[in-house]
């Protein structure tokens, strides 16, 4: 991707206080 | 559901319900904006997916930007787009509701203990929502009994959990500091013979801290809060001791030393700030220039009556207040002297899990505040409301009833979360302040939710800054 950049990792699908 | 905003000089575009966030050009940027119209559009209800655009209206969004960019630069723009769909990352549908209501169901444990070890206090904060640590009721101090008690309660209640805590509260903790010990080495003695683990925090106000306290405290806490609100003024304005003088050159050395022994890490110097302190970033900056490292000034929850609370016509200043903490903490990190902010704390790469993220605090449920007296209440904020009296450390939670009214808790049971994009991020906000505010734990308190969703923004652009400066 040459106009996008993804910051983040697994996404929500994927997977006391929130933001191993 | 798309939100997208510029900060700092970054495009950044977040899918809500898929958690994705990107940084994306200029082109990119108003397409997605484009395509979001039309698509948000034909799909209003995130839950309800109605059906993918159509290549007419795909062209009709493309030709719509076609004076402003070359039909190259569209197509390929376009084209990555279309892969971040297809690969569930930009208008993806959020479909949790009933993961998070299944989950809720679930047998309850109890993880952690807010213990109340003291309802007395040797300052007079203007805002204490505990009332000079009283809690509008009468002064106490745990006794050792109850405190045994409460871990009793947490050990027999916490399942095949390990990992257990208990946060040493108030009032003033160490003005119960002996029983605070005796606490401490029960719990090691449990340990041994239940296969727990405890993590014991503390939060003071600094009066009482000595040498023996700092030592005790950094080999037994996992975490301790130091309340200091900033600036001389400010501080002293709102934390007086009873006869009016200010606390902060009593409490200032021995926070500094504190932090220092614990090597800057494990701790957090913790302020508030009120509306008569709206440029709070100059409080943050002040405490990282004493040399601070973990830092949180968090906004007073006062209501309308009360001179200090936040306004909503506050709201346009504080919102900028973030924005330039925001970019001074880009600067000095950069620099080499950054610090953490609390509320700016943010994992993209490895954050919770969404159920976690939906199923809220664990307030009621997984989360129990004890009076002196062996009380619980759902939380510390609900603590001498009798009206969320939950039981007590000896019988165990007996008010069933409004137990599994907590249980419901989750961003689901509010409505006015539905269409906002911090709602993965903040659970749902805080059921003591909805009750403060509409009298029902199930509302939200709007003017707190117009500063997480800025927090919110102002986190990921830092984030997007650090990957910058990673990546060059």
């Amino acid at each position: 991707m040459k106009r996008i950049k993804t910051l983040t990792g697994k996404t929500f699908k994927e997977t006391t206080s929130v933001g191993e | 559901m798309i939100h997208q905003y510029r900060s700092n000089g970054y495009n950044i575009v977040m899918d809500v319900c898929s958690g994705a966030v990107h940084v994306v050009d200029d082109v990119t940027y108003d397409l997605i904006e484009e395509y979001a119209k039309v698509y948000e559009a034909i799909n209003p209800d995130d839950e309800k997916k109605q059906r993918d655009l159509t290549e007419g209206e795909v062209d009709g969004i493309v030709s719509k930007l076609s004076s402003k960019y070359s039909t190259d630069d569209l197509k390929e723009s376009l084209e990555e787009i279309e892969e971040l769909i297809s690969d569930g990352m930009l208008f993806a549908p959020d479909e949790y509701r009933n993961i998070i209501f299944e989950f809720k169901k679930r047998k309850t444990i109890v993880k952690a203990l807010c213990l109340n070890i003291s309802h007395d206090c040797n300052l007079a904060c203007k805002y204490c929502f505990a009332s000079e640590g009283e809690y509008n009721g009468e002064r106490g101090l745990m006794s050792l009994e109850v405190g045994k008690a409460a871990l009793d309660f947490l050990v027999a209640n916490s399942g095949s959990r390990r990992n257990l805590e208990v946060d040493f509260f108030g009032g003033e903790p160490l003005m119960n500091w002996d029983v605070i010990k005796q606490v401490v080495q029960y719990g090691r003695e449990l340990e041994k013979t239940h296969d727990k683990q405890f993590r014991f925090t503390l939060t003071t106000n600094g009066v009482l801290l000595n040498d023996e306290v700092m030592e005790f405290a950094n080999k037994e806490f996992v975490n301790v809060v130091m309340s200091i609100d900033g600036r001389k003024e400010v501080n002293d304005h709102m934390r007086p001791f009873r006869g009016g003088q200010g606390s902060y050159d009593m409490i200032l050395p021995k926070f500094e030393k504190f932090a220092e022994s614990r090597n800057q890490d494990k701790y957090y110097v913790r302020g508030t700030f009120t509306h008569n302190n709206l440029d709070f970033s100059e409080d943050v900056l002040h405490l990282a220039d004493l040399g601070f490292k973990q830092i949180s000034v968090e906004p007073v929850v006062g209501g309308p009556e009360d001179q200090y609370s936040i306004k909503e016509e506050d709201l346009p200043k504080l919102l900028e207040q973030y924005d330039i903490l925001a970019k001074e903490m880009v600067k000095r990190h950069k620099e080499g002297r950054g610090f953490n902010f609390f509320h700016f704390m943010i994992d993209l790469n490895q954050g919770p899990c969404v159920v976690k993220r939906l199923a809220g605090c664990g307030v009621g449920t997984e989360y129990l505040a004890v009076t002196p007296w062996g009380d619980l209440y759902p939380c510390h904020q609900f603590v001498g409301n009798e009206d969320f009296a939950i039981g007590n450390v000896f019988d165990g939670v007996t008010n069933l009833e409004l137990r599994d009214e907590f249980k419901l808790c989750n961003v689901y049971a509010r409505d006015k979360c539905k269409n906002c994009f911090a709602r993965f991020y903040c659970s749902g906000g805080c059921s003591a302040n909805s009750y403060k505010f509409h009298d029902t734990i199930t509302d939200v308190y709007e003017v707190g939710c117009e500063l997480e969703r800025k927090r919110v923004e102002c986190a990921i652009m830092i984030k997007a800054a650090m990957a910058e400066e990673k990546e060059n």
